[in-house]
């Protein structure tokens, strides 16, 4: 092993993380190596140093702090609350089902196909229909029930006579 | 944490007791300021309550919990580096500073044992100057490997790099150790 490779397996040589096989092999490159040697009992005593830094507790008020911050986190549902549509998906179905069921209720008008073109028919509701509205009132109206009684001619009339033709 | 995931609230505050201190020592050695170490050791179990639906254990817990961490001290210490002053050694060395505490060291002080008072303090404000004065990565591995006992495997997967590039890592960064505290060293031959 050349003093590159040291490199990579000093550390875990320190560590004693070393497999056999490759630990050997660093002993080997050791026992030839006096600068390696070196900076590998100088790496264990920067390890040691390292040991003399002191832990720091954390303050009081830490864990209070945390447990606020997470009873200010939003509530989370539960996984199947992320099915249930929102409230402006209901809205809207709502009213789509209300206009459905407005249109459905609302007279049909039908249009009946019996035929060939011209022979359409239209059956119409009477009520429908404003100008039967005025006919009741005309036919109640008394000035019109005091005109003298139309002539009877044996003529056909002009409407008669057109339909004819 | 599978317990906190199921909603139990008691598995969060025995997280909570068992990392804490963890958690902020590491981040303390990593921004230098305890007051923001606590803020980011906060803010890391906000994040792991948050993301507690949508963990899986595909990972070791403390691997998760110190990526968490490990990417917040390096996103802060970015973000504040403006603000950061280079420790000048012409700066008195202070007793206690590991505590937050700014008390200068008075030789006049009474205690018996001042003179070895003063030469642990001064061991351990050049430790901690050599610790601070490596680039956040190798300050990072070196906290990981040396103060939480982590495997490689696990510290790769915390810095976002191969095995072979932390032994590398680790190596520079003991390297750069070991010609800082040269001096101790030295003593402890």
């Amino acid at each position: 092993m050349s003093c590159g490779r040291m490199e990579k397996h000093m550390m875990p040589y320190v560590d004693g993380r070393l497999k056999v096989s490759e630990q050997r092999e660093v002993e080997a490159h050791l026992a030839a190596c006096p600068a390696c040697r070196l900076r590998v009992n100088e790496f264990r005593a920067v390890s040691g140093l390292l040991d003399e830094l002191p832990l720091i507790e954390p303050s009081s008020a830490f864990d209070a702090r945390v447990r606020a911050r997470v009873a200010a986190e939003p509530v989370k549902q539960s996984w199947w609350a992320e099915f249930l549509p929102s409230p402006r998906a209901v809205l809207a179905a709502s009213m789509l089902v209300l206009a459905t069921i407005w249109i459905s209720s609302r007279p049909v008008t039908q249009v009946n196909n019996t035929g060939g073109a011209g022979s359409t028919a239209q059956a119409i509701d009477p009520n429908d229909l404003p100008v039967l509205e005025n006919y009741d009132v005309l036919a109640n109206f008394e000035p019109l029930t005091e005109l003298p009684q139309p002539v009877q001619t044996d003529e056909p009339d002009e409407g008669d006579s057109n339909r004819s033709m | 944490m599978l317990d906190v995931k199921a909603g139990d609230e008691q598995s969060f505050a025995l997280l909570l007791q068992r990392y804490r201190s963890p958690l902020v020592n590491f981040l303390y050695r990593m921004v230098r300021n305890r007051e923001q170490a606590e803020d980011l050791a906060q803010e890391v179990f906000i994040r792991v309550y948050r993301a507690r639906a949508e963990y899986v254990p595909s990972a070791k817990f403390t691997t998760w919990l110190f990526r968490i961490a490990t990417n917040l001290a390096l996103n802060s210490i970015r973000d504040t580096r403006h603000q950061r002053m280079e420790i000048s050694l012409d700066t008195p060395v202070t007793a206690d500073a590991e505590e937050g505490a700014e008390r200068t060291l008075d030789v006049a002080d009474k205690h018996p044992d001042i003179e070895q008072h003063l030469v642990e303090e001064v061991r351990k404000a050049m430790i901690r100057r050599a610790i601070d004065k490596l680039p956040e990565k190798q300050r990072a591995a070196v906290l990981l490997h040396k103060y939480q006992e982590l495997d490689y495997g696990e510290i790769a997967k915390i810095l976002s790099c191969s095995e072979s590039a932390l032994k590398s890592l680790l190596f520079r960064a003991y390297e750069a150790l070991r010609v800082e505290l040269a001096p101790l060293v030295a003593g402890t031959k």
